[in-house]
């Protein structure tokens, strides 16, 4: 697993207000049968940001050169169903840092946080706002604070803090990795293994 | 002693360090491993240095992206190929058991686990793949994980997990003759939405679970993910028991009698608390099926699909985006609207006693013109099984073709894709877009109901296939 840190961004953001966007449309399995973590984000959304004929599709908000920026804001229930890390490496692989939305799904928030992709859950209203705002000028910024737990949506100066596990946090801060950790308990873990078959 | 459930005792028996404010390390009994989630991990290991910790506890198997015909010759495609021989390489290197492709005892990883006595009563069970929660029929905590957490458990046997929280669903009464349990999960699920156990690790108990044999108790737990929950469990019982006591044998366990007589302390404390509880009428229970693109939007075979109350504006346009995906309409009943495709399998309905089942309606019959049916078997065991019982006549005779043992066309890596535009009533576990090939059109149901839709080519109530003397095992 790869070593990423993450302490403070600043970042216009791409919109994508749906709900349920399950990890088989982050990345169609069809393009799983890589053995690598490399290149995913070509096939980021691919089945929404292509047409069947091959060309881009232009109505998809990937395709449109209006927004840009390393901040996906997702309506509810966020990287739902397959357990497929390939979703995290295809967002991330596409340049995104920081995820947003008002629920994520458990297998995919592990997977985030487990590659330096910050998810950010944040109040349904404040979610629906900041939608809004994308929306009216693309050009809005937000800031991400790991350190102080806060999102901000910087012309609004609406501010919300967000929950992170304080394990998490640091490894994200300091650019750990949980089987360095592990690692280093092997004695504990042996120690285990012999209480519990004895 | 403060009064714990089941999740609890097995939970709290597998920690080996609690991290304050943090995740517990958690100790994995036993690992399961297939070619798509496992070589990231194997590169990491290699990059690293290091070796697999504990290679006796993790059971490989090639299923996701192998191809259900010919499976004998070299697979064609080359990405596909170059995986599955991955997975051998890494096996061999490090030691791990493979029941590969064209190994006699090949299959989906959830379906060959319980049945090569892999997976036991209070055991934590991990793999790279969210139906992982099926092992929690046999009163396990089970649950699907990452590649990174993959590579934890091959470096060091634990992986770092925050413990969820927990909820107890529980089933009274009576299932209605043609509803399964199938039907029951689609039921919990349309009822609570597909993100309605987020967080949750689900005990599932009362007289209708209870009375469900393994089989029908895998298809429950299989699901409990697609309502958001982490896992579900079914605290073991005599059923669970005679399930093991009937395999041909268990690796690792010598004293079966032993055991059982531990296992049997593996229920919830009567006065334990869950931080949610709900409570369902199976008699109430009809046939289901889906009708959008997630789990959760799903209705009785005869009901009509619900006109959009939400006022949230996200919501509502997500809930339409969803019907024109599918070509319906909010408004629109299913029952009698053309089907293209049927698709029997998976680790939610790739069993025996699913092709029983499937076979009860079709028996006699005639597949209908213009449906394609893929009829695919879990495992070899269960290939075998449907040979020894007659099935595989029954189909061939009716005019189905029955494919060789794969994940296939449940995530449609392979060739087994439903073309676009096209109505597959599938009895797997995802209606996503795209999900069993970009463009198709899925309607999750019981195997009862994909065979009505096979002999008919239409959206049909499997209740007016049955006869009264036969009684559907659920």
């Amino acid at each position: 697993m790869p070593k990423v840190k993450f302490d403070i961004l600043e970042s216009t953001c791409v919109p994508l207000p749906f709900e349920n966007v399950d990890t088989d449309q982050i990345i169609p399995a069809r393009f799983l049968s890589a053995t690598t973590r490399d290149g995913f984000g070509d096939n980021l959304f691919r089945d929404w940001r292509y047409l069947k004929t091959g060309e881009k599709n232009n109505e998809f908000v990937l395709n449109n050169p209006k927004f840009s920026g390393k901040v996906l804001v997702a309506g509810k229930n966020f990287g739902s169903g397959s357990s497929r890390e390939h979703a995290v490496w295809a967002i991330f692989d596409y340049g995104f840092r920081v995820v947003v939305s008002s629920f994520f799904a458990d297998i995919f928030m592990n997977n985030s946080l487990n590659n330096g992709l910050l998810p950010v859950v944040l109040p349904e209203q404040l979610l629906m706002k900041l939608q809004n705002l994308i929306q009216e000028d693309p050009a809005t910024k937000v800031k991400v604070d790991l350190d102080k737990q806060t999102f901000t949506i910087i012309p609004t100066g609406d501010t919300a803090r967000f929950a992170i596990n304080p394990y998490k946090k640091e490894c994200l801060l300091k650019g750990l990795d949980d089987i360095d950790f592990l690692l280093s308990m092997k004695s504990l873990i042996t120690g285990f293994e012999t209480n519990k078959t004895s | 002693m403060e009064a714990k459930t089941l999740f609890d005792k097995i939970w709290d028996a597998h920690v080996v360090r609690s991290i304050e404010d943090g995740p517990d390390v958690l100790y994995i009994d036993r690992h399961y491993i297939h070619e798509v989630t496992s070589p990231q991990a194997f590169n990491g290991l290699k990059e690293r240095g290091i070796p697999v910790f504990r290679p006796g506890k993790t059971i490989a198997t090639a299923d996701h992206n192998i191809p259900t015909r010919d499976q004998h010759l070299q697979i064609r495609d080359e990405l596909s190929r170059n995986q599955v021989e991955r997975l051998s390489e890494n096996c061999k290197i490090n030691g791990i058991e493979l029941f590969g492709l064209n190994h006699s005892k090949n299959g989906i990883v959830h379906v060959i686990g319980p049945e090569l006595g892999y997976t036991l009563p209070g055991m934590t069970i991990v793999c790279g793949d969210s139906h992982t929660s099926t092992h929690g029929a046999f009163g396990t905590i089970a649950f699907g994980i990452g590649t990174s957490e993959v590579e934890m458990v091959l470096a060091t046997q634990c992986i770092l997990q925050p413990k969820p929280k927990k909820m107890r669903i529980t089933v009274n009464g009576i299932l209605q003759k043609g509803v399964t349990s199938k039907d029951i999960i689609m039921y919990i699920i349309s009822e609570i939405s597909a993100s309605g156990a987020t967080g949750y690790f689900v005990e599932y108990s009362g007289s209708a679970i209870t009375s469900l044999s393994m089989e029908a108790r895998m298809t429950i737990c299989n699901m409990s993910i697609e309502m958001g929950a982490r896992g579900g469990l079914i605290a073991p019982d005599e059923i669970t028991f005679d399930y093991l006591r009937h395999l041909p044998s268990i690796p690792g366990i010598d004293d079966l009698k032993s055991s059982v007589s531990l296992w049997k302390k593996l229920k919830s404390d009567s006065d334990a608390s869950f931080d949610r509880e709900l409570e369902f009428d199976a008699s109430l229970i009809k046939p289901m099926i889906t009708y959008g693109t997630n789990p959760g939007m799903g209705m009785s075979i005869d009901g009509t699909i619900p006109m959009t109350e939400d006022k949230n504006k996200e919501a509502s346009s997500s809930y339409l985006k969803s019907l024109e995906y599918m070509g319906l309409k909010p408004g629109m009943k299913l029952l009698g609207h053309p089907v293209d495709y049927v698709f029997i399998g998976s680790c939610t309905n790739g069993r025996i006693e699913d092709f029983r089942a499937f076979a009860e309606v079709i028996k006699g019959r005639k597949k209908a013109t213009g449906i394609t049916a893929l009829i695919v078997p879990g495992s070899k065991k269960v290939e075998e099984q449907m040979a020894v019982e007659g099935l595989l006549e029954i189909f061939t005779n009716a005019g189905f073709e029955v494919r060789q043992p794969g994940c296939s066309s449940c995530l449609a890596m392979n060739e087994d894709k439903i073309p676009a535009g096209k109505y597959a009533v599938s009895t797997s576990n995802r209606n996503f877009e795209g999900r069993q090939g970009p463009g198709a059109r899925t309607l999750l149901a019981s195997p009862l109901t994909a065979a009505a839709a096979a002999i008919t080519g239409k959206i049909s109530d499997p209740r007016e296939f049955l006869t009264d003397e036969i009684t559907i095992k659920n």
